[in-house]
């Protein structure tokens, strides 16, 4: 009798993950194996011939690659910190209940995250044109036009401070949540010792947020090396491949140019391996610092 | 003189005199937090403003930096509506987002609260393993889906862009995790009453994780709404261009008609904001999703 219990509870935890299983099975799990096969593959189109390490010795050589490689990883390492750092500022500023018009500056600073990141990435791009409101308000001010869309260093820039204007609130929020749980109670304690608020920052904020800092760290890091809608409709990777970022790259070599499937193939492993290396070095500096 | 403040340095130091240099600091610091937030506010919500006046003025003032509101908002619709087929662009993406939070929900929640209510050693190690798979960019995914759906001659539907999507690891992750505080004794009463699992899923577990779906819908509906790499390498013919791709397409024009571009930016952004102001707390709980 009790065992009929135990076969018919198995039997429904399978049917219940039953379908998520079956279609995660279809499209990500035998994809990913596919593409890793596909990665020591050569040849045009659907021709595979195995290439054993061509592709790889290919990616060394390949200078397209190699500034799509740089160009993600200097957003990566100018763009999150950035975006961390002053998403935990306004955290610890807005989470102050004697703050005057918190809940408007809340509101403001996370509303960028509600637009669809082909529309703010249009209107950045009308924003920044040549002679558009932001030259237009810096010639006002008596200062010079900066060739945003034109010059491959502006052109980063305006790359880096789109993103920032984006996800800023969106990791602010996560800060904002994370604090709530912070007893209040150390940070009266701290003030009667005397500890200034800077230090209160940095000895007590900080580590208490380490955990949803390692998150959002991870998720942003993720993201970035995946980037591929701001450049797209911002700058088209230009000038002369400035703003041309990984995923660019394989949706280039996939669908632009003559396919080359298991090159695109190695590329996207190339992300794989960076998220795989990166997230594992996140985790290992957040315990390093637990320790110490 | 009196303070609230409960520090008592502070309160020592404040009676000696009102203009004693730490107050003075203190609301300088203050009027810096302010003029700093409203800085960040303003920059948060220039760009909503500019969308909604560019999409006032005529697109030779855009281009040259226009901020304030025009006269020609009618003409701007009336070409928006002459270019692109607006009402079919519209269902495009409402059916493809309002399909795809239905697929996802169910799917997902079904795994959610299988691999929560009925553990095994093995179940557990797969939710394990999918917690791996969170990591495995899109990008990856990408050539293989592509060349899947194109041997399915899937390319150009919306079963195409619909199917990666509908078991989503992050959503399961997130019923997992509500399903935890889904009271254990809820599910032992409607077992006595003599209700099946299914039973149980249906009539009890729904009801009470009301607000764990809606948090959902708002979640998967946002991506579905604004996902744009997948549905511009799946989405060919005009008449089946979602919103994201027809504002992209507008902005990729030889001669681009800003004009038009703002109206377009807001068409894909109503939604999103709407939801976002209609259901501000439910929004936010879904962007925080598990981390609580």
């Amino acid at each position: 009798m009790a065992s009929r219990v135990v076969v018919r509870e198995h039997i429904n935890g399978w049917l219940f993950i039953a379908p998520a299983l079956i279609l995660l099975g279809i499209f990500m799990i035998y994809p990913i194996i596919w593409s890793l096969w596909m990665s020591f593959q050569t040849g045009r189109g659907m021709n595979f011939s195995f290439g054993g390490l061509a592709n790889i010795q290919r990616l060394f050589a390949d200078t397209v690659f190699l500034r799509a490689l740089g160009n993600t990883m200097i957003f990566l390492v100018v763009q999150v910190p950035i975006m961390i750092i002053l998403a935990l500022l306004f955290a610890v500023a807005l989470n102050d209940t004697k703050l005057w018009g918190r809940s408007f500056f809340r509101t403001a600073i996370f509303l960028p995250c509600v637009t669809s990141l082909v529309a703010y990435a249009v209107l950045f791009k009308s924003m920044f044109s040549a002679e558009g409101v932001v030259n237009a308000t810096l010639v006002g001010l008596g200062l010079d036009p900066v060739p945003w869309l034109t010059d491959p260093f502006w052109a980063k820039v305006l790359i880096i401070m789109a993103i920032t204007w984006r996800w800023t609130g969106y990791n602010m929020i996560f800060y904002l949540a994370a604090l709530q749980n912070v007893d209040r109670s150390i940070y009266e304690a701290a003030r009667i010792d005397g500890v200034p608020p800077w230090a209160r920052f940095l000895y007590i904020t900080l580590p208490m947020l380490k955990p949803v800092i390692l998150f959002t760290t991870v998720i942003s890091t993720i993201g970035t090396l995946q980037l591929f809608d701001e450049p797209y409709n911002i700058t088209q990777g230009g000038p002369s491949q400035a703003t041309l970022t990984l995923s660019y790259y394989i949706y280039d070599l996939t669908f632009r140019f003559m396919p080359s499937f298991g090159y695109s193939a190695t590329v996207s492993w190339v992300i794989v391996v960076l998220v795989g290396i990166l997230t594992f070095v996140q985790f290992l500096v957040a315990r390093e610092g637990r320790r110490a | 003189m009196t303070t609230t403040e409960t520090s008592a340095g502070v309160v020592r130091r404040s009676t000696t005199s009102a203009m004693n240099p730490h107050i003075l600091f203190r609301s300088l610091q203050r009027a810096l937090l302010y003029i700093a937030l409203s800085i960040a506010a303003f920059i948060s919500i220039f760009p909503f403003y500019w969308m909604v006046v560019g999409s006032t003025n005529t697109s030779p003032d855009i281009a040259h930096g226009k901020a304030s509101p025009g006269s020609y908002l009618f003409q701007n619709v009336a070409a928006f509506f002459a270019t692109v087929d607006v009402p079919r662009m519209f269902w495009n993406s409402a059916l493809l987002a309002l399909v795809g939070v239905a697929l996802t929900l169910i799917v997902s929640s079904l795994a959610g609260y299988g691999f929560e209510m009925f553990k095994s050693r093995f179940r557990d190690r797969i939710f394990g393993f999918l917690l791996l798979m969170l990591s495995i960019p899109f990008a990856a995914l990408m050539v293989p889906l592509f060349i899947m759906m194109s041997n399915l001659k899937l390319i150009n539907t919306f079963t195409a862009v619909l199917l990666p999507g509908i078991a989503s690891i992050f959503i399961i992750f997130y019923f997992r995790q509500a399903t935890k505080a889904f009271p254990g004794e809820l599910r032992d009463a409607a077992r006595i009453d003599g209700l099946n699992e299914w039973q149980i899923f249906v009539y009890v577990y729904l009801p009470v994780m009301r607000s764990t779906y809606a948090a959902a819908i708002i979640i998967i509906f946002m991506a579905n709404w604004n996902s744009y790499l997948w549905p511009l390498i799946i989405l060919i013919t005009e008449e089946n261009k979602t919103v994201t791709l027809i504002v992209s397409a507008l902005s990729y024009a030889y001669v681009p008609d800003y004009g038009v571009i703002m109206i377009s930016a807001v068409f894909a952004t109503l939604p999103t904001v709407l939801i976002f102001f209609l259901l501000q707390r439910r929004f936010v709980e879904g962007m925080l999703g598990s981390v609580k």
